[in-house]
This record gives structure tokens, sequence and C-alpha cells, in this order.
């Protein structure tokens, strides 16, 4: 809301500097987003007057000026402007001056002939585009009369001044407007308000021999008051008028329309007009419109009406969408001579429900669509025709056809003095409180620590105590409450999920993952890239209704697809080495009907390429991640048929009965689809179900105090035999004495027969209570070698 | 007999003084003292003198002995000395040569400013609470006192997975599934994602996260509200910053306000992050809303409390002086890996 100090000068002192007024506005609850500034940056710039125009002799487009700007000689100017005339008043730049943006204009030659600065448009003296009026677009600045030539245009016009823009909170609708903006300065300046002057000094004829009107839906419209004028002359706004807008950031059009908006902005009442010669039955009738009828506004566009949709109408036809745009049929021309001024209250919602579904936002609906209070109704017409009458722009007539079925009033709230301090923590009279109040015009009678409070009706939002408590302590300042601590004393603490969470964040990390995040919404194609069945669990989404984009219509089921995504735009930029890790939800609907929101599941994603990378690495970090949760069981069974992986280098990674993930090399069809050449290395795990099975409990076991007996073997297996076998049976059979067994070699080439492969491990035997003697170890170590014969042909390799 | 004896010293002495490796000497050594060595043999030879003379010269030689098995000690010790000497030399490396690369992995800046966050408040006894990326639009809405036909509800601003299920628009719901679960004294914090159709730009990302705190107990004051959260930006910017409270509005406080702290960067003086005011906005907050309260069936003539929320990639935007919010989630290495 774009508020000219000025303008707002009017109806309350602002006795503070503009910083010292922005800062104490913002203080008691009106953030200022921008201070706008006019007429700065400015030099060199005159009232002229043009004596003589000429073409140009050697362009078309040009013409060729002589200008009076109070010297003895004229000033001879070329322009392009086609809207100047011979007398007209004009801002004249001159050689050396300068314009807003640092912009300096020095005398010149165009196409040949001399200029000896330039004639400034209202863009050019430092007001956007929006607001340029209407007689004025596209041309040079016409001034509106006659001002002393040569004297400064910022001096002449009134030009320098500042516009606040507050931001306003959908709860204060009544601030979008320069009174409702003037009662919070007031107040928080401390000085008297103002209202503007609404009564007309000379009225002929009745309004009410001009028109009926006729409210068919209450509901929607709780209050339409008409006004009419005879006699309208449209013209141009006075300057003074036109300004005040152009601060504002609205384009003056002509007098009878710039005047219903500056109303609209002093009283926030939207105020339409109606060339009352187009009010079939001179009569208006508030009511719905008829599905699918068919109503062109004066914006010239048809559009489809659907019901519920509120319409003003005359004796035969609609003439306004009510509170967002009206008709072309009854618009104001510039042969209008009577019209009526429409202000009425309508029902937010039904306004923004209209608005929406035509896809038309005007000042007006969007006002309306916040709340507006139906007593300003009337106020605001009679400044209207107040206006109309001062500007002499028409003759007013008397009295307004006001309907208003049920009048709209506030109704008091009590508010306990000792609740007031208690929330906000500050010890106040109930005599101060009483102040604050009177001071945002609000009726008050205390009796001891009560506070019967009656609230303009403007102030729509104030209906409890605590929407009071807020007044005051705004407008006592929140700089001066005290600061203190809350004197409970409670222990943090995290959920064990956050904390292994935590851990498992801390445990990658520390093993040289990066982290990443990725969104929590993905392409559904993602599944497809990673050649997941086409009836797999992983392609049942919980889609959004409206989504950005395909490409994030549905939550994910996995996290792979997204880090792929990571692996393969790190890849295209060339970055050679990457192990990253993600921790997030993946989202999946509920089998359960009772409940609404979809499964949620912590799902930890790992993944990695570049030099030095290989599934071990990858299975070691997993390994690593497992034994720092107190999970020793996992053990890793092959998985030929899941799709995101090369079918002979992929495990299932399982506990007990329960999979915690699955791991592997990508397979090269799906790195492919990520424009990874690399071969990259994958893993995905169930989080929640790691988290299950974690176990931070540590219990200590004492240090061995007897020597371990060492024995390397080197076993000679065929190529089917896995690892994992080989170290279950010697697990089996080695008995309690064995303490550990640890792979240290692999070996396929020459000395062994293809089909075939060496493994060797080290087995450490060790009692707890003596020291083993060599026969008691070459009893179990031979069962081991044994029994690795037996079940897996294992044969023993001389080392 | 004696004279020989002072030979062999003699020759000791001059045949170690020339003597440059530890093998030169112990050759010397094994001459004169080994089994078949000079003393060695004189002292065999002993055999046909009479037991007086034995003893005598015996004596004698094993004086001889020692003083020749010290100069030995010492001219080893002196060789070893030199060769250690000569080894450090050669041994010298070029400490300016870079170090071997250990890598530890960087946690997510996002994840790295929420922990820091987290531990202020953890500090203060507010415990961590989590919720659902997908809620229902009674917790995430209705639950906070938003109004029925609040703007924020719209299509064009919130994420719909059907009439009644969203993707939260921010953590708040965390603090209406605490009210109903939990009787207070309640002071918890809740991280997490949030999500608003914004497309992403510079600023604007479609995901983002937040951090909403809450505590309701009996006697919380809006005083305390302030203590709390200027505590939190002492202890996360610096104990130089400074607070303001300015009125603002939230459907689920009343009195709400936003938090601006004195700029970190430039301690107020004005600059580039500051957008030369000296302040920056951190944080939205209030005193609890009754009708939020009430959600919980709390008593709220008993208790009072105060939330907050604040923007995660906000506050690490202008710590890190990042300046597009996109980087957040491109994860390049090369942008992940300046948060070590």
């Amino acid at each position: 809301m774009l508020v000219p100090i000025e303008w707002l000068n009017e109806y309350t002192n602002i006795n503070a500097g503009i910083d010292e007024f922005c800062e104490r506005m913002i203080m008691s609850g009106s953030n200022i987003e921008t201070v706008e500034q006019f007429g700065e940056g400015i030099e060199n710039v005159v009232v002229g007057r043009i004596v003589d125009i000429e073409k140009h002799p050697d362009a078309d487009k040009l013409l060729v000026t002589q200008v009076d700007v109070g010297e003895e000689d004229l000033v001879q100017i070329v322009t392009g402007a086609d809207n100047i005339f011979e007398g007209a008043y004009v801002p004249v730049i001159l050689h050396g001056g300068k314009l807003p943006g640092n912009k300096v204009i020095k005398k010149g030659r165009l196409r040949g002939v001399e200029s000896a600065g330039m004639l400034c448009s209202v863009e050019e003296l430092g007001f956007l585009d929006k607001v340029v009026p209407v007689a004025l677009k596209d041309g040079i600045w016409i001034l509106d009369r006659e001002y002393p030539l040569g004297m400064d245009i910022v001096e002449a016009i009134g030009l320098k001044g500042q516009a606040v823009d507050f931001e306003i909170t959908p709860n204060r609708p009544d601030c979008l407007s320069i009174i409702g903006m003037a009662r919070e300065a007031a107040a928080t300046l401390r000085s008297k308000l103002k209202y503007p002057d609404t009564e007309c000094q000379a009225e002929e004829g009745k309004a009410k021999d001009h028109i009926t009107i006729e409210i068919r839906k209450p509901e929607i419209c709780s209050r339409y008051v008409g006004r009419v004028v005879t006699d309208v002359k449209i013209e141009q706004s006075p300057w003074w008028l036109q300004k005040r807008l152009m601060y504002a950031g609205m384009r003056p059009i002509n007098n009878i329309v710039d005047i219903t908006n500056y109303v609209m902005l002093e009283y926030g009442q939207p105020i339409h007009a109606f060339d009352i010669r187009d009010i079939e039955d001179r009569s208006i009738i508030v009511d719905t419109v008829k599905e699918g009828e068919v109503f062109t506004t004066l914006d010239g566009t048809e559009r489809k009406l659907s019901g519920n949709m509120l319409l003003i109408k005359d004796g035969k036809r609609g003439i306004a969408i009510a509170g967002v745009m009206g008709g072309l049929n009854s618009e104001i021309k510039y042969d209008t001579t009577t019209i009526l001024v429409e202000s009425a209250n309508f029902n937010g919602d039904s306004i923004r429900s209209t608005s929406k579904k035509l896809g038309l936002r005007t000042e007006a609906s969007s006002r309306y669509e916040k709340g507006i209070d139906p007593n300003l109704c009337g106020k605001a017409a009679d400044r209207v025709c107040r206006l109309i009458e001062l500007l002499g722009a028409g003759k007013v007539t008397k009295g307004s056809v006001d309907v208003y079925p049920g009048k709209t009033e506030s109704n008091p709230v009590s508010v306990r003095v000792d609740r007031v301090n208690a929330v906000l923590g500050i010890d106040l009279a109930g005599k101060e409180m009483e102040k604050i109040l009177e001071g945002l015009e609000m009726d008050v009678s205390r009796l001891g620590n009560n506070l019967k409070i009656t609230p303009p009706t403007v102030r729509q939002d104030l209906q409890e105590e605590v929407d009071f408590i807020e007044e005051i302590a705004r407008m006592y300042g929140y700089d001066n409450m005290p600061v203190t601590l809350p004197k409970g004393n409670t222990e943090a603490g995290k959920t064990r999920e956050r904390t292994l969470k935590d851990m498992a964040r801390d445990i990658m990390a520390s093993m040289g993952a990066n982290e990443v995040q990725t969104y929590s919404f993905v392409s559904p194609k993602g599944v497809d890239h990673v050649r997941i069945g086409e009836d797999a669990e992983e392609r049942n989404f919980v889609r959004l209704l409206n989504p950005l984009g395909e490409e994030y219509s549905v939550m994910r089921t996995i996290l792979i697809p997204n880090m792929l995504e990571v692996l393969g735009r790190n890849y295209s930029r060339n970055i050679s080495r990457v192990k990253a890790f993600e921790i997030g939800n993946t989202f999946h609907n509920n089998p359960s009907d009772e409940e609404v929101l979809p499964d949620e599941r912590d799902s930890l994603a790992v993944g990695c390429y570049g030099e030095g990378e290989s599934f071990f690495t990858l299975k070691g970090m997993l390994e690593e991640l497992f034994a720092n949760l107190g999970i020793h069981d996992a053990v890793y069974i092959p998985e030929g048929n899941y799709g995101v992986y090369h079918p002979g280098r992929c495990a299932r990674i399982m506990v007990q009965d329960m999979e915690l993930g699955i791991m592997g090399e990508i397979h090269p069809d799906v790195a492919g689809k990520y424009g990874i050449a690399s071969k990259c290395y994958c893993s995905e795990l169930f989080l929640d179900r790691v988290i299950k099975h974690a176990d931070t409990e540590r219990l200590y076991r004492p240090l061995p105090k007897y020597p371990a007996v060492v024995r390397d073997i080197a076993l000679l297996v065929s190529e089917d035999v896995y690892a994992a076998e080989i170290e279950n049976t010697i697990r089996q059979t080695g008995t309690k004495l064995l303490e550990s067994i640890e792979l240290f070699d692999i070996y396929r080439g020459k000395q062994v027969q293809s089909g075939k492969k060496s493994v060797a491990y080290t087995l450490t035997y060790r009692a707890p209570d003596r020291t083993l003697t060599d026969e008691e170890v070459v009893k179990i170590h031979n069962k081991v070698l044994d029994a690795l014969k037996e079940k897996l042909d294992a044969i023993l390799r001389e080392m | 007999m004696q004279n020989q004896l002072t030979n062999i010293l003699q020759e000791a002495k001059e045949q170690l003084l020339q003597a440059s490796s530890i093998a030169g000497t112990e050759e010397i050594r094994v001459k004169l003292l080994g089994k078949k060595g000079k003393l060695t043999e004189i002292l065999r030879s002993m055999g046909s003198y009479s037991p007086e003379e034995r003893k005598e010269f015996g004596k004698a030689a094993n004086s001889v002995r020692s003083e020749i098995e010290e100069l030995l000690d010492e001219k080893f010790a002196s060789l070893k000395e030199k060769q250690k000497n000569e080894m450090f030399i050669t041994e010298r490396i070029d400490v300016t040569e870079p170090g071997t690369k250990f890598k530890l992995g960087v946690k997510h800046p996002i994840t790295i400013t929420i922990d820091e966050i987290s531990r202020v408040f953890m500090s203060m006894g507010f415990s961590i609470a989590e919720g659902p990326e997908v809620e229902t639009v009674f917790n995430n809405f209705d639950a906070l006192n938003a109004a029925p036909n609040h703007p924020s509800r719209d299509f064009t601003d919130t994420f719909y997975i059907s009439e009644n299920v969203l993707l939260r628009t921010q953590t708040s719901p965390v603090q209406a599934r605490t009210l109903i679960k939990q009787d207070p004294p309640i002071k918890i914090i809740s991280p997490g994602r949030c999500f608003r159709c914004d497309t992403a730009d510079a600023t604007h990302s479609p995901m983002f996260h937040q951090v909403e705190g809450l505590n309701v107990d009996e006697g919380i004051t809006m005083a305390d509200l302030k203590g709390t959260l200027d505590s939190f930006a002492k202890q996360l910017f610096g104990s130089k910053v400074k607070t303001k409270f300015r009125p603002h509005f939230f459907p689920f406080t009343e009195p709400s306000a936003e938090m601006d702290v004195s700029c970190f960067k430039c301690g107020g003086k004005g600059c580039r992050v500051c957008k030369g005011s000296g302040w920056i906005e951190i944080l939205g907050c209030g005193m609890v809303h009754p009708n939020v309260l009430k959600v919980g069936h709390i008593d709220t003539e008993k208790y009072t409390g105060f939330a907050f929320g604040m923007g995660v990639e906000r506050i690490a935007m202008l710590r890190y002086e990042v300046d597009d919010i996109r980087l957040f989630y491109e994860n390049d290495m090369r942008f992940i890996e300046q948060f070590k």
C-alpha cells in the first residue's frame, strides 16, 4: 500500500522526519517495504511555453520547437513527440540538466538541427509508466495550467514528495486506505486523526427520483449505497489530485474515474460509477447470475459467468460483475452527463471465488476479498460527491438510496488488565492500556481489572481478548518489554530414531562420503530409468494433484534415481571421483484405509564412482556403518534380478529374516541413462529397519591375558563357492576357541586351474583362561580343514 | 711380556685412530681381542709362567684388555653417531610437499545449519520432535488457526495429494501434533522439510527447510519469548549481535513478531548482506494463539506459550553468503565440499 506522506499529513499530523516516522511505524506494526522519493535528481528543468512548432527539414517524425523559458532568447528544441501544441506549458530540460537516474542532457544536433535541450515526458521526470496520465501517454508532459516561465519545475508543480510502501498483513484490510494508515500513524505518533470533508454545499434534486435499488442476496451484499450526480463534465483532474494518485501508484484517467479511485484509496471502499442513461428502468438489482450467462466487462472482454456469481443488474440485464468489474454497456463515456455512484459492500469469499473463476483480479476485487466494513459505504459515497462538487465536475443530487438491511456493529469485548500483563510479562496500569486503545479510536470503559472495549467497525480483526493484548503490546512497544528466560526446567532430548539418524550421518561422513539433499518429489520416469519392474511396489506412487510439472509429480519411493541424478550431474561436470550419501524419506501409499497419510520411511542411499571405488569399497563402508551401529549379523545374498544393478554384482543385505537393503554395481544401461560412462556403485538401505536392529549398548570384554595361536591357510575351491560359505564352515567347526577369521588374499591365475580360486585366511585361536597347547589347536584346526574339504571340496594348498 | 702388552695397546690406539667404519673397527677388535687375537694369544702363552708371574701378568693383561674395550666402545659409539647423522642427511625430505590426502566427507550445509540451530536450542532445554512431510490439511492449517479461505491454502500455493492431504507448507504441524499428544510443559523444536508451489529460481525453492519451536508452560510470557530468541541469536551469530522484535501477523500466534538481528557481517554498519540496513530478518515468532492451544485441549487460562519458526536456507544463505538457493539441491561436490 503506497501512501503519499503529503496525503497522509492531511488527516493526521506527521510530526516526525521521514526516517523517524518509518522507524516508529515499523515498531508499532506497520512494516515498510520501501520509501519512494519523487522529484529527486532533477536539475535545470524549467517551465517553458512552446511558442512555435515547425517540421524538421530532414526528418518526418521530428519537430523543431521554439520555447520561451523566461529568458531573452527563445530556446530551440527538437522533439519527436506529437502531442505538443503552440502555447503549451511544458517541462524543459536545458543544457547540462539532470534527470532521475543520473541522466545528463546536453545540447546537440538532431539530424543537422541544433537542439538546446529536451522537452520532458512524465516518465522522464521519475514516474513509472503505469502511472502516467492517460492523456500524456507516449508524449510530452503538457502542464495543467500556466506557471511562471523559467521556474524550476520541481518547485513550480510541487514535484518533491515521498510515498511510503507499507506491507499490509492479511488481518488488517482496514490499513489498505489512507485513513486507515492515518489512524495507525495518529496512534503511533500520538497525534489527532481528522476525517475527510464529506459535506456537499449545494445539492439539487433527489437521488431517489433517479434510481431504485434492490438487494436480492443480502447474505452476499450487505449494503448498497447509490448517489446521483447530474450535469457531469468529463475532463482532466486537477494536478493536485493526479499527483496524489500517481504517488499512490495509480494512473489518472479522467475526473470522475480519478475521484472514484481517489476515494477507494482514501477509505479502502471501492466505488463504481455507471452512466445512468444505460441503466434500464433506472433500477439496480443485486442478484446472482444464471449459469452460463455471457457478460462483457469494460475492458472489452466477453466473460462466461457461472452460478453464484453476484451481478449488478438493471431492469433488463447485467451491468457489472459485483465487486470485480463494471460492464462495457454502462461505463462512463465522454458524453456522460448523469452518473450513479455505487458504494456497496460485497462478501469477501463470494468476490474471491468469482474473481478466481474468471481469472480477473482488480483493485476492487482484491479489496473486497480481504473484507471491508459496510459502514464505510455511506461516507465514501458522500466523499465522492463532495469531490465532484469541489472539482466542479457535476451537480450532486440530495440524499442517497441506501439499502442496508442489517447494520454492522462492533460488540464490546472484555479484557482483563492482569491477563494482558501476564501474557506480555509487563506491568502496565489499566489506565495506560485505556489510553493506548483510545488512541486507536476504541471506546473503552474501565472497571477495576476489567476493560470493556468497543473497537471501531473497520477493525473487524478485533474479536477477542487476545486481539486486544496484541494491540496493547504493539503500541506499548515490543522494545519496551523486558527480556527474560522461561522459569521451567526441562531436559532436552532426541528420539532414538533421530539420534541414530544423526549417528549414521556422522559415520558416513567420517568415511569420506559427502551428504546430498534432493527433492522429495520426483519424476515418475525415474523408476523407468533405473529399470524397476512393471508391477513393482516402487511404482505405487503417492501423487501430487498440482505438481510444478511432471518431473516433480510424485513422491519418491526410492532414493536411487535421485542419487544417480546427482552422480550424473557431477560426472558431466568432470568431477572425477564422487562418494555421496543421502538420508531422506520415501513415501508409500498406505494399505490401510483408516490412515489418511502415506507411510513415510527413512532411507539411506550411498553412491560412488571414480578411481579406487569398487563393489567392495562400498561394501566395506556398509560393513563399517553396521559395525558402528552394533549390527554384526548382516549377510549378503547374491541378487541377479533387480534391474538397477549388474546381475552378477548385486547383493541383498539381510539380518535374520529382515532385508536391510540392497547394494551393487549399477547396471551399465542404468548408468548410461544418467550419462555416467564409468562404473558406479550404489546402495539403498531401509534406514528405519537398520535403526530397529541397531544396538548402541556396549559391554566391555576383558583384554586377552593369554597368547593367541595364529594359523594361515590357503584353500583351493571352485569359483562357485562363496566366501561366506567358507567362513560359515570355519566358524561352525572352529569352536569357541576360534577367535577370528580374516580373509587376506584371493588368487586366480597361473598356479590355479581355471574355474577355481585360491582363498587365504588367517585363523586366530585363543582361550580366555590359559595358554593353548599346540596339540589342542592342531585338533581343532584339522577338524576345520576336514569340514572344509567335506562340505566345500576345499583343498589345502601349500603356503 | 709387559712390552708386548704395551705394544698391543699402542697398536690398538693407532689403528682405532685410523679406523673409519664400523666394519673396520670390528676387524680391529677381532684382531686384538678375538679368539685368535693378539691379546688372547698372549694370555694363552701364560701357561709357562709361575703362578705369581701369572697373577701379576694377568692383571696387567686384563687392564690392557679393558682399556682396549673401552676404546672400542667409544669408537663404535662415535661411528654410530656419525652414521646416524649421515642417515639424517640422506633421509631428509621436503616437508613443504603436500600431505597424503585423507578425506572426511562433508555434511550438507542445510544439515550443518539445522545441527547448529538444534544444538543451541537443546542447550536451552528444547527437545527435537519430528513429523511427516505429507500432512493433513487439519494439522497444517486448521489446527493452526489459518482462516478457512486463507490464500495460502490455494492450489497455487500448496501442493495437495488429496482434498485433505498435502505436503506441509511449514513444520508447524509438528506443533499441532505435539499439543494433541503431550501435556505441558512442552518445549520442542522441529526441523524439517517444507514445500510450497514456487518455481525454483535464485531466491525460491519449491522445497525448503524450517526449524519451528514451541514452549508451552505455566507463566510463559512474551518477555520469555524475547529472552529465549535473543539468547539463541547471540549463541548462533555471536555474542555481540542485537535483536529487534517488530510486530507482525501470523494466524497461529498473537501477539506476533518478526525478529531482526543486527547484521553479523558488518556489525550493523550496513553492507551487502543486510542491504545497507544494518538489520537482518531472521525469524517469525509470537505467543501461541489460544485457538491453537485449544486444539490440544490445553487450559488456556493456566498455560501460555510462545512459538517461532525460521527458514534454514535463509540462514545458511546469509551465513555462507550463498547467492542462489538452487545450489543446495544441485549437490555439486565442489559446492558441498566448501562446508568442511
